[in-house]
């Protein structure tokens, strides 16, 4: 009997919000799709700037490691967490970074996904305040995990309606930018 | 009035040495509450440890006798919790403004309704007789037997700068302005300071060749004047007495009652 | 009505606890990894009418919800390490003058400021012995936020059921992490109340006179009935004694409260330990990670169990006695050097050797760590 269980890592720099699109997602499997999650984050002293990682683990069973090891799927936004972190990830898993931010310069035995996330944020919306939410949008049309509802519906409980509009073309942007590479 | 209404018999003979002055600033607290017809059951005296500190046992009010220097801590705790009640604390000088010190401006910052009566005698009584942060420079002390290099605070202009609402001194000597200031300071809606220099004739007296505790009283009467005495002017060694700062700033409870009403709506 | 399911950290899941239990007032001094409790119930304690309070530091905020709670309110305060240290002296007060209260340490690396944002278990024996003088305390962990929600439910009980304080002993990990916690309906854990005297005014109250069933009845500061607290040894009014016969019963009085009731105090969960040949004992997030391994074997088809231990003091002797007895290898799995091993092996004692499994390099014990230590243990190589 075999559970389904995902192990996501966000890396990049503090002030990206990437703990946030951690939690978001966590809070769309537990309140929305009846799943468990567990959402953990490595922690310094520096409130902005220097690596981060959150750590995110999706399963329909209970989970007692709230730490990864091994992430199935490690996301990267910047040079410094893709060359701290990329050496973890499971064999035959899946990395997905930003172009402008890193470049893949490691074989790892995993799928690399290169997208031009910041780019086509500033472009279409102009705000990169919202690219950690593209971010999960490129996830979850790659890798499903949630239904894209499902995060829409923690938005909306979670920011006041005048950031719902921009939250939502990120996550729409993010979502069809990873769904080419759906399996 | 009946002085033993407000006195626990229980504890008595209390622990003070003969010719101390703290059982003058019992007295005029008693007479002061008396005064003010305030009910037994809505009186708290909060203390530390020390020999000012043990006044709080010997009234019959509810009594909180906590730890060295923490007492307006405990209090911030009783106030905070039950607005309705007078809280007095009566400290040392070294419980309030060595060990206590950081408690007691932070208490004077919030302005929190609570009367703090600093009993000055310049020395650790209980602990027999080392120098406090109000011995000065020049005294002597068991533990500064080549007199004392440590500088004192002015309780009155670290109260004032602290942001206590209500700041005054006075003497054993002078009872009936410790009184009527006692009655102030309790009625002032926000954190009230009091200083009563107060004698020990056993510790600091002896060390520093002070005489009796008569002589040490009479010293009261001849170094203090009231606050703008011309006799200042000419010998600014002269301390004087008297209300410093006496303001109405918004108290802490107050305060706190109000930001439950924007917490809430 | 739908239970209410909620995504979490644990320091958010120990402050909807505490209101839970009817907070009244919080007392307490930014640190981390706690701070998230303090920030919580700065929200929602002044919505719900409760007093909360930030202080100029620790010492003072156990010394305010000592003051706090002799008004007759449930308080708390939550600190981490060395707002732990500082709060020693009063949690000693809080014991002497037998205050109901609870304080959390959401547990840090030391000693000193050590490792601030990252996990341990160092101060399993300081919550035991951390203020001077003979006593005993009740300290309680937990390993997920249910359980979280639940102790410090239970810590308030207890605090009020023996007039005690009472410490709820976290870890960054389980402070900080995210999960699912479902919030209990009202009424789904029963609330102990503070006992207050019934007698009227003009009758003599006894605030240290314990009743029959060894309970202290309280009077709140404000009521009819006025007497003395202090730190210092005491009779029946609360009155300072240095009485031999009176400084001894106050003592043993004191200690046997807790020491008598270890039973009623006792939370622990255990998991396959009826046929377990090698028993794991744990406490705290190194828990899930133990019942990570234990499931993973049992899988396999080893008898291999957990007993994990919430209420870490009093410490619970005979059950662990009981749930050892019959094992070939009993193995304590915690982030420390061996705190809580040396009480285990105090409960053991001849009857079997203890080992310890731990890792003190403030990242979390995991699976892995368990089961390369549980190889050599079991003789099966590195």
């Amino acid at each position: 009997m075999e559970i389904t269980r995902y192990r996501i890592i966000f890396s990049g720099s503090g002030g990206q919000g990437l703990v946030s699109a951690a939690i978001i997602l966590a809070e769309a499997a537990v309140l929305h799709e009846n799943l468990e999650a567990v959402q953990s984050q490595s922690y310094g002293a520096a409130a902005r700037g220097g690596a981060t990682r959150a750590d995110v683990i999706i399963a329909d069973g209970p989970i007692n490691m709230p730490k990864i090891a091994q992430p199935g799927i490690l996301i990267c936004m910047t040079q410094e967490a893709y060359n701290k972190f990329s050496g973890l990830i499971r064999p035959g898993g899946l990395l997905i970074s930003d172009k402008k931010f890193v470049k893949i310069t490691q074989r790892v035995d995993a799928r690399q996904i290169e997208l031009p996330l910041y780019q086509t944020v500033v472009e279409e919306i102009g705000n990169p305040v919202v690219l950690n939410i593209c971010v999960l949008g490129a996830l979850i049309g790659m890798r499903g995990i949630v239904k894209k509802g499902s995060v829409e519906k923690v938005l909306a409980d979670k920011f006041p309606p005048a950031f719902m509009a921009g939250n939502q073309m990120a996550l729409d942007i993010g979502f069809e930018m990873g769904f080419d590479y759906a399996q | 009035m009946d002085v033993k209404y407000y006195l626990r018999e229980r504890f008595f003979p209390h622990l003070w040495c003969a010719g101390c002055g703290h059982g003058i600033v019992l007295n005029a607290l008693i007479r002061a509450v008396d005064s003010l017809a305030i009910k037994k059951k809505d009186m708290v005296m909060v203390s530390g440890i020390g020999c000012s500190s043990r006044i709080s046992g010997y009234v019959d009010f509810h009594s909180l006798h906590t730890l060295h220097g923490r007492a307006l801590a405990f209090a911030t705790g009783v106030k905070l919790s039950k607005p309705s009640l007078n809280v007095i604390v009566p400290m040392g000088d070294g419980d309030a403004l060595a060990i206590g010190g950081n408690h007691f401006i932070h208490a004077a910052r919030r302005n929190i309704n609570i009367t703090a009566l600093v009993m000055n005698n310049r020395t650790y009584g209980m602990t027999g007789g080392q120098f406090s942060p109000l011995s000065g420079v020049g005294t002597k002390a068991t533990t500064a037997p080549y007199m004392n290099i440590d500088r004192e605070f002015d309780t009155v202009e670290l109260a004032s700068a602290a942001g206590a609402t209500f700041v005054a001194r006075t003497t054993v000597y002078h009872v009936k302005q410790l009184q009527s200031m006692l009655k102030k300071a309790i009625k002032h809606d926000g954190f009230s300071v009091l200083e009563v220099l107060t004698q020990c004739p056993t510790y600091f007296g002896r060390k520093n060749r002070k005489g009796s505790a008569v002589d040490m009283m009479n010293n009261y009467r001849d170094t203090t004047v009231p606050i703008g005495s011309d006799k200042k002017k000419e010998n600014p060694e002269l301390i004087e007495r008297g209300i410093f700062v006496d303001k109405n700033l918004p108290e802490y409870c107050q305060a706190y009652a109000d930001l439950v009403e924007r917490a809430s709506a | 009505m739908a239970k209410k399911i909620t995504f979490v950290q644990g320091n958010e899941a120990c402050a909807l606890g505490a209101m839970y239990a009817g907070l009244d007032f919080y007392a307490g001094y930014p640190i981390t990894p706690s701070t998230e409790i303090a920030e919580t119930l700065a929200v929602t304690m002044p919505a719900a009418g409760k007093k909360f309070i930030q202080m100029e530091d620790e010492i003072s905020s156990m010394c305010a919800i000592i003051g706090a709670s002799l008004t007759g309110n449930k308080v708390l305060t939550a600190t981490s390490g060395p707002g732990f240290s500082l709060m020693q002296e009063a949690l000693g007060y809080a014991v002497m003058a037998e205050i109901p209260c609870v304080v959390v340490n959401v547990q840090r690396g030391g000693p000193s400021t050590g490792n601030p944002t990252h996990v341990s278990q160092g101060d399993v024996n300081q919550a035991r012995w951390g203020t001077h003088g003979d006593h005993s305390i009740v300290a309680l962990s937990a390993s997920n936020h249910q359980d979280v929600f639940r102790m410090t439910v239970e810590a308030f009980n207890i605090a009020e059921i023996y007039r005690t304080p009472v410490i709820l002993l976290f870890d960054e990990v389980i402070g900080h992490m995210r999960e699912k916690l479902i919030v209990p309906e009202e009424g789904e854990i029963p609330l102990v109340a503070r006992l207050r005297t019934s007698l009227k005014e003009g009758v003599n109250y006894h605030p240290y006179l314990p009743r029959e069933d060894g309970r202290l009845p309280m009077s709140d500061f404000g009521d009819v009935h006025r007497f003395n607290v202090t730190g210092l040894y005491h009779d029946m009014w609360g009155f300072p004694t240095d009485k031999p016969e009176l400084v001894q019963d106050l003592l043993r009085h004191q200690i046997n409260k807790i020491e008598n009731n270890v039973h009623k105090m006792t939370f622990y969960k255990s998991y396959f330990l009826e046929d377990a040949r090698t028993v794991l004992i744990s406490y705290g997030s190194a828990a899930r990670s133990a019942l990570s391994v234990v499931k993973q074997r049992r899988n396999r088809g080893e008898s291999i169990g957990l007993l994990e231990l919430n209420t870490i003091w009093p410490f619970p002797a005979e059950l662990v006695r009981e749930c050892t007895q019959h094992a070939d290898l009993v193995a304590v799995v915690e982030m420390n050097v061996g705190q809580l091993t040396q009480s285990v092996r105090l409960a053991v004692g001849d009857q079997q050797e203890v080992h310890l499994i731990n890792r003190v390099d403030g990242q979390m014990i995991i699976d892995k760590d368990i089961k390369k230590i549980l190889r050599i243990l079991q003789g099966r190589g590195i």
